[in-house]
């Protein structure tokens, strides 16, 4: 009745949240595991989204939109997949000691893409997202702490177990 | 900072997260300490190692167009805001529910109404008291209404037609005083009840039938028609088409 042909804040919408599909479908698809998963995942955040977008500020639609892609994915995992979530090193067990990296291993520093995928797909959820978005995705600590809604230290400490367990994987692979 | 210290840094120096002062005491730490050269220098490796053939997934073609329409689909839907929507939909309702009161409040007055023409009819043929003004003379009939209520009414004797004039009396309707013109037909005494219903439109004789008896109301040139009968419809409707005429 009050159509409007074009909203000015689907526009911006557009413009602002969809260029980070690629970004969001990547996250999705290293927690997710599989296609169909993270299409569901990334489909669903990306309404989320929408309709939470008046909430947005404005400061970083990336580090925005893929905070609510994390949380779509989590509440899936934890929902379809408890067992997977429970794999989840955690830190507090561990200590604030961050593991030396293995200054002994020959890692080649080129690595075909199904063997990295598969490695990062080995570890616990929380690490397949830090790797995620500070590899592939260059997201600085402050971004990582933002999406996953972890402290920087927490942050900085899985990224370390996360490239240990990487290295040991790698290593062995080759 | 001692090498324990440095050695909880390092990813972060790696990862060129760290201010400068912290970075260059790093660095400077990395020319003498080989562990910790060693261990900073398997983290680039691995950097290097995890990227050099692009393992970045891309959203696929299909899924990008499903959510671009998926998002306008949803777009539209939303450009009522929650609260206009709110208001459009209470606004709705309340309309809904005033014309249903209305409606329902309008119909039960018009069923009380037709059981008052019953009761009017019936009671006039039990108190022999059917007429005031016993006439079959409409210019007896009309001008003895005068000054008794404030309208005048139509009066014609239709005994060429088979429904002869008996004569006129006043009633009570609705809690109004109404002018009742007694015809017959054959042997069956007809009541016609009138009242003014002054902007009412026009409507065509609507029967209702109850305890035996066939009730005609209509509406015509601003006066309101109720006649009465336990003769049947289609004598009744000729009767009604000679009224209106």
């Amino acid at each position: 009745m009050f159509r409007l042909t074009e909203s000015p804040r689907l526009s911006e919408f557009e413009r602002k949240v969809l260029p980070h599909l690629d970004a969001a479908y990547n996250l999705a698809r290293f927690l997710m595991r599989n296609e169909q998963d993270a299409e569901d995942v990334v489909q669903e955040a990306a309404l989320r989204a929408f309709r939470f977008f008046d909430n947005f500020r404005g400061e970083n639609s990336r580090a925005w939109f893929l905070r609510i892609v994390r949380n779509t994915s989590f509440t899936v995992l934890k929902k379809n997949r408890p067992d997977e979530m429970n794999i989840a090193f955690d830190e507090e067990l561990h200590g604030g000691q961050t593991p030396p990296m293995d200054a002994g291993v020959a890692l080649d520093r080129a690595q075909d893409r199904q063997t990295v995928r598969a490695a990062i797909e080995q570890l616990p959820p929380e690490f397949r997202e830090a790797i995620t978005l500070r590899e592939l995705e260059g997201a600085s600590y402050k971004e990582i702490a933002d999406i996953a809604g972890v402290p920087i230290g927490t942050v900085m400490s899985r990224l370390a177990r996360a490239r240990q367990h990487l290295q040991g994987i790698l290593s062995k692979t080759k | 900072m001692n090498h324990d210290e440095i050695r909880e840094l390092l990813h972060a120096y790696a990862d060129g997260e760290l201010d400068l002062i912290n970075a260059r005491e790093i660095e400077q730490h990395l020319r003498r300490c080989d562990e910790c050269r060693g261990a900073e220098e398997q983290i680039r490796a691995l950097r290097q190692a995890l990227t050099s053939d692009s393992p970045s997934y891309r959203a696929p073609a299909h899924l990008r167009r499903k959510i671009r329409a998926a998002v306008r689909r949803e777009a539209k839907e939303k450009t009522f805001s929650p609260w206009l929507a709110f208001a459009v939909g209470a606004a709705c309702a309340v309309i809904a529910i005033a014309l249903v009161f209305f409606q329902t409040t309008r119909v039960s007055r018009e069923n009380a109404i037709v059981d008052q023409v019953i009761a009017n009819h019936v009671r006039s043929l039990l108190a022999t008291h059917l007429v005031d003004i016993p006439s079959s003379d409409q210019h007896t009939v009309k001008p003895w209404f005068d000054g008794k209520i404030d309208f005048a009414p139509d009066v014609h004797d239709f005994a060429t037609s088979g429904f002869p004039l008996v004569g006129g009396r006043l009633d009570y309707l609705d809690g109004k005083t109404v002018v009742a013109l007694v015809y017959q037909r054959n042997k069956h005494p007809i009541n016609v009840f009138i009242m003014p219903a002054a902007g009412s439109s026009d409507s065509s004789p609507a029967l209702s039938t109850r305890r035996g008896y066939n009730i005609l109301s209509w509406t015509h040139a601003d006066m309101r028609y109720w006649a009465v009968s336990d003769l049947n419809e289609t004598e009744l409707r000729q009767f009604a088409e000679l009224l209106i005429r």
